[in-house]
């Protein structure tokens, strides 16, 4: 097998054209970013609300009404809090991906039939953005574990891999939904109860430790569950994370990155009509 | 040297009306279709064996009616879809003007939509800044490029699209009827700037309705004709071989339109309506020597000529006439009752004829609207945008109407008049 046979295999060629758009892709996400933030003048905190809602909503239900005051395993209510915070915002920026790729070829349609345009920089645009809210929300969960007392450690910097592995199996899995859903429209509806689901099938309101050993097996299935894991480690545990259970899960995420990008780059040329 | 070479291109499209519009995994799991929905069904053929070659520095129009796959054709020549045979090179940078301000955010400046504009379209920031005060400066937008592009009206967001196209610098040039939404002091201006770009050798493949301006700025030109290429030659040559085709087909139309209202698609009942009690047919336009025509001059004498048949005697009826630019800008438009006849009786067949001395139209191609309807309004026969005709002329003139007119200069004022042109 010549080298060219395997530059082919790990699409070299194709992830150097990615690459080569990445100035496309920078002004395509600070144009959505400014124009969520232009309109209105709360926009910072809106990209905020709905991981703080729940935050709240969870905390005063599990903490107040359900715990009396105390939840079982957590020091405090208050730290209960930092916990949720703490898997709610790389859960939300995940969630926000998945659904808005499962639009953004039909949303950005002007541009994939009217000029000549790398189709794949959408739903890269779409991951891209929400990481980028993702990031804003960081100085707030610093900020709150400094209110609430709790220290952090200098496991605070194992956060770069954790943002690379969530980016990559996020990236996958928002080319297989954002090419899919260009052939069958009722994904989105779909993906709407799915990551509802998803959420529950996360340790994001619960720890990964309270959960019955049976259980564990399931939940070990689930990549996002090792990926929420590694941000608690970062912060919370203040810890190394489970780096076999982590490696494996990168593993997975390139996979899923591999497989997703080549059906998006299979189905390319049926964008134009069917979008 | 050729810098685009199309071979035998054919496009097929999958035709959805009669399958699904959207399908869904739902339908496609009941039906137990899964696969099967995914493989082309019936086929709309677009293009079917097109080849061409367009030299370096070569203007090359293309028409053809709508439905003929002159847009698809421009499409594949962008890069935007893919044949489904058949293959098409291009060597160089290309610019295609057929969406204007693609990816243009209305919350977001006109600066910033500027480069993102201008990435989109493949320059690198560093390319825009330095084209910048070009792009503003020719859409003459300087005072308003920090307000938002929601705030522009829409003649701006298209001076601003096509400004920042036409800056890519390309070597090929697509352009297609964009130019007909601009506001008419901008469309004169794009024409330069297109001119300029013929000027400095560049490749330009113009699709449009508007023959005048095809016959002015193209080298050669192609007719596509349900797609496949009819005629390829000098542009007067194929433009009149066009309208002759057109001026029969709409004939042919009429005639057969007689008293079968009911097989006419959606697409014709919207150009004709009425109750039919009177019924217009065979509309023909003749030239002074009453030779049957559709090109005139613009001072040319002509005459407009239509048989009407009332199927039973009609003592309320009015004749009118519109006439439409290529932009569907009513030009002009009168009828028997502004001009104080009072009908008193039509019954049977008979002829009207509209004589007018001397047209006063700026080059261009223009619909007729030929209606017969009572006083209040009540339609018998409508018949609208249904007819074309050309006004060619040397004139270099823009607007709508040719206001007759002579200068007049003081002695001091030295200007020569150019009778050749």
């Amino acid at each position: 097998m010549r080298y060219n046979d395997y530059s082919e295999i790990i699409m070299i060629e194709k992830l150097k054209e990615i690459l080569r758009h990445r100035e496309l892709i920078l002004i395509l996400v600070s144009r959505e970013l400014k124009a969520r933030y232009r309109g209105t003048v709360l926009g910072f905190f809106w990209s905020l609300f709905n991981p703080l809602l729940l935050m709240l909503v969870y905390t005063v239900v599990f903490g107040f009404i359900i715990g009396g005051g105390r939840v079982a395993g957590f020091e405090s209510t208050k730290f209960y809090a930092l916990f949720l915070f703490n898997g709610i915002l790389p859960w939300t920026w995940f969630s926000s991906s998945l659904l808005e790729s499962a639009n953004v070829l039909m949303v950005q349609g002007a541009l994939i039939k009217k000029i000549k345009f790398p189709i794949e920089v959408l739903p890269i645009m779409v991951v891209t953005t929400n990481m980028v809210h993702f990031l804003f929300g960081l100085p707030v969960l610093v900020a709150f574990f400094l209110i609430f007392g709790k220290s952090l450690t200098w496991w605070v910097l194992f956060l770069p891999v954790s943002l690379l592995a969530q980016y990559i199996f996020t990236m996958g899995l928002c080319f297989l939904v954002s090419a899919l859903t260009v052939h069958f429209r009722d994904i989105k509806d779909i993906l709407a109860n799915l990551i509802t689901l998803w959420f529950f099938a996360t340790p994001i309101i619960y720890t990964y430790g309270s959960v019955p050993k049976a259980l564990q097996y399931v939940l070990n299935l689930n990549p996002m569950t090792h990926i929420v894991e590694s941000y608690h480690y970062a912060f919370y545990f203040g810890s190394l994370p489970h780096w076999k259970r982590f490696s494996v899960t990168i593993l997975v995420g390139l996979l899923f990155f591999y497989m997703g990008y080549l059906l998006f780059d299979k189905l390319r040329d049926t964008y134009v009509e069917e979008v | 040297m050729e810098v685009v070479q199309v071979h035998e291109v054919f496009k097929f499209y999958k035709k959805y009306a009669d399958r699904h519009k959207f399908l869904t995994i739902k339908s496609a799991l009941v039906n137990k279709t899964l696969f099967g929905d995914l493989q082309v069904g019936e086929r709309f053929e677009a293009l079917r064996g097109v080849s061409f070659d367009v030299k370096s520095g070569q203007t090359l129009g293309i028409i053809g009616e709508n439905g003929s796959g002159k847009s698809t054709l421009l499409k594949i020549l962008a890069g935007i879809s893919k044949p489904t045979t058949g293959e098409v090179i291009t060597s160089g940078r290309i610019s295609a003007l057929i969406e204007l301000g693609a990816g243009f955010h209305p919350e977001i400046s006109g600066r910033e939509n500027i480069f993102i504009n201008g990435v989109i379209l493949g320059l690198t920031r560093k390319q825009i800044q330095e084209k910048y005060q070009e792009i503003v400066r020719f859409a003459e937008l300087e005072e308003f490029i920090d307000n938002p592009v929601k705030s522009y009206s829409s003649g701006m967001f298209m001076r601003l699209g096509f400004s920042i196209a036409i800056n890519v610098n390309p070597d090929i040039l697509l352009v297609d009827e964009v130019l007909a939404v601009g506001d008419a002091s901008f469309v004169p201006k794009c024409l330069d700037k297109i001119n300029e770009f013929r000027r400095h050798g560049k490749t330009i493949i113009y699709v449009s309705h508007d023959l005048a301006t095809i016959e002015r700025i193209c080298d050669d030109v192609i007719w596509i004709k349900k797609g496949k290429i009819e005629m390829r030659g000098y542009p007067k040559r194929v433009t009149d071989a066009y309208l002759e085709y057109i001026g029969k087909k709409d004939e042919k139309k009429s005639l057969a339109q007689h008293g079968e209202e009911e097989k006419l698609s959606g697409n014709e009942k919207e150009k004709r309506w009425g109750s039919r009690e009177i019924e217009i047919s065979n509309v023909k336009m003749f030239d002074a020597a009453n030779r049957e025509k559709y090109i005139f001059e613009t001072d040319e004498p002509l005459a407009i000529q239509f048989d009407v048949e009332a199927r039973v005697a009609e003592s309320d009826f009015v004749f009118g006439i519109g006439v439409y630019n290529g932009e569907g800008v009513n030009c002009y438009g009168s009828n028997t009752l502004l001009e104080n006849y009072a009908a008193r009786q039509i019954q049977g067949k008979g002829k009207v004829r509209l004589t007018v001395p001397a047209l006063g139209l700026v080059n261009g191609t223009y619909f007729l609207d030929i209606a017969v309807h009572k006083r209040d309004g009540y339609p018998f026969d409508y018949h609208h945008f249904q007819y074309t005709f050309r006004v060619t002329s040397n004139h270099r003139d823009v607007g709508i109407a040719r206001i007759p007119h002579h200068w007049e200069f003081s002695d001091n004022i030295a200007l020569f008049k150019n009778e050749d042109s």
